[in-house]
Order: C-alpha cells, then structure tokens, then sequence
C-alpha cells in the first residue's frame, strides 16, 4: 500500500465498501497551500533581487539534512571520557560543542545530566522545540499530541512504553522546553564500557538516549 | 505589557520559591496552561531573553525579560500522580509570569 502523503489518517470506509480497499489517492497532486505558495514566492524574489543563490539555498538544505544524532553522540561520548570536558559541557552547551566542531548556530544548548538516582526526559508541551542543531530532525512521536501530553502527566508509564523501567528509588525529572533553551540528556555511562574508545562509546549513544526514552546499553 | 508592569517584573534567586501567575490571557502564551497556578523553586536563571509572547505578534519583544528555570514537585501539579515525591518537572518561564511565594 502506498502513500503519497505522510500524515497518519484512520481509514474510514463508505458503508458497503470493501473493508480491506484502501481509499483511492488523487492521480494529481493537491492545490499548493497558501503557506507553501508563500515560501515558493519568497525564495524566488530572494534569487531574483540578488539577495541569495539558488545554490546557496541548496547548500543550507544540504547542511541541515547532514545533522543528526551522531553530532550529539560525538559530544556525550567526549563527556563519558573526559571529566573536565563533561564539566564545560553542563556549564556552557554551546561553547563545549565548539570545541568539537560542532556550531549551534545560536541554539541555546542546556545539557542535563542522568545520575544513579535521576533520569531526565525531554518533552515539548506547546509545540515540538527540539535540539535540531544537534540531533537533527525530531522523530514523528515526538511532536504528536500524545507523547507531549503524556511525558509530563504520566513520564513513567511512557518510559515504559519505550522499555525503559526504573527503580522507583529513581526520580524522574521532566524538562518541558516551552521557550529558548534546547535540551539533551547525558545519560550514564553504561556500565562495562571501560577503556572503550570515544568512538565506540559514541556507538551507543543514540537519539532517543539523549531525549531520554531510552537508555544506553552495552551489548 | 505595560510600561508600569515591566518596571515591576522582579529578580529571582535560585532556590527562591516562586508561583506562576494563573491567568489566561488570549495570545500565543509560552507558560502551559497546566502549570499555571502552581508553586516551584527557581533552578537556575537562564538569563535575559526576548519577550517571546510579544514577537508572535511582530512587535520588538523588547525590553528583554528574565527567563527562569523552574523546579515543580509532580505530585503537586497532577492529582493522582503515579510516582515518587521525588519526582520533578522544570519549565522555562518568563519572569513577567512569577511571584514570590
């Protein structure tokens, strides 16, 4: 079954209609929406008037498509092996992930750091604020209304959803990002990891480790 | 905001003990509706930030406000919460929207 559209629908089937048929999919294209025309207007009077490149806008493109997660883990992986890394990391975000390359272009990094007794956990209430600069575009359950109602009202029960089961000696601590700063966790360093290299480490640092869902495992 | 309430907007400590104003004021509102009413603990001053609230309507944002990180205890913000004591959630939120408690 294909989809030409990415938004999720429920399948509704006129009565009498073979339950199993999918609902056929327009041959053409819908109209273009009024804010999709908009941005295809701005981006040519931009070229028009000189002001950018149509490859200049490509390259952008190209840029923001190369970020994702493995920025994030190169940094929580620089953090797992260098105390006083870690240390400028929790104190200055933004400054830290210079140090490996890594320009924010702005972004307000704050990182929260998972202990022995406390796991933190990234939601966005209002809208879908995310660390993009970091870790890339945000997973589909991450902007719907269900994660972000249920993180903050009921944080252990989606955890669990996510097969992350904590002690109840472990507080869980919610970080709702309604304004300026973006978030990531560093989680704990897992255990038998020792002498493992910033590569390896950086392995097992995925995405929804440092939103928090999940925690890292070594093998 | 008025000229009178931006003079009034205060400073806060961390550990302080703040409330969040309850009110419900039309317009692109960054502190939930969910929290609003509740009591916390200034976790850290993130410094001074552009009135966002005001930008969403193409006006300069400015002064800039104080932007706070603040600590709730779950079980005071959802009745019947599943979940230790310890349990805690933080929320950026503007200072134009705390009191002392």
């Amino acid at each position: 079954m294909s989809h030409t559209h990415d938004h999720d629908h429920d399948h509704h089937h006129p009565a009498g209609s073979a339950p199993q048929r999918h609902p056929f999919q327009p041959d053409d294209p819908p109209p273009t929406g009024h804010y999709q025309l908009m941005a295809v207007a701005l981006r040519e009077l931009l070229i028009e008037k000189g002001v950018l490149g149509a490859d200049e806008i490509r390259a952008q493109i190209e840029r923001m498509d190369a970020r994702g997660p493995h920025l994030g883990a190169k940094v929580v992986a620089k953090a797992w092996s260098d105390p006083a890394y870690k240390a400028r990391l929790l104190a200055d975000g933004p400054k830290a992930c210079a140090e490996l390359g890594i320009e924010l272009d702005g972004m307000r990094l704050t990182v929260v750091e998972d202990k022995p007794a406390l796991h933190n956990l990234i939601v966005c209430t209002l809208c879908s604020c995310y660390p993009r600069a970091l870790l890339g575009l945000p997973p589909a359950w991450y902007k719907s209304a269900d994660y972000r109602k249920r993180a903050v009202r009921e944080p252990r029960a989606v955890l669990k959803e996510f097969g992350t089961e904590l002690a109840a000696t472990t507080a869980v601590r919610v970080h709702d990002s309604t304004a300026e700063l973006r978030y990531i966790v560093l989680p704990l360093r897992p255990a038998g990891t020792e002498g493992w290299s910033e590569e390896k480490l950086a392995g097992l640092v995925t995405r929804d480790t440092m939103i928090g869902v999940t925690l890292p495992k070594a093998g | 905001m008025t000229p009178a309430a931006r003079l009034s907007v205060k400073r806060f400590k961390p550990g302080q003990a703040v409330r969040v104003r309850r009110a419900f004021p039309p317009g692109h509102i960054r502190t939930p509706i969910y929290i609003r009413g509740a009591a916390g603990v200034i976790e850290r001053d993130c410094g001074d930030c552009v009135n966002a609230e005001e930008r969403a309507f193409a006006r300069s944002g400015l002064p800039a406000l104080p932007l706070y990180r603040v600590r709730f205890r779950q079980q005071e913000i959802w009745p019947g919460y599943d979940g230790p004591d310890s349990d805690s959630i933080e929320i950026e939120i503007y200072a134009n929207w705390l009191e002392p408690a």
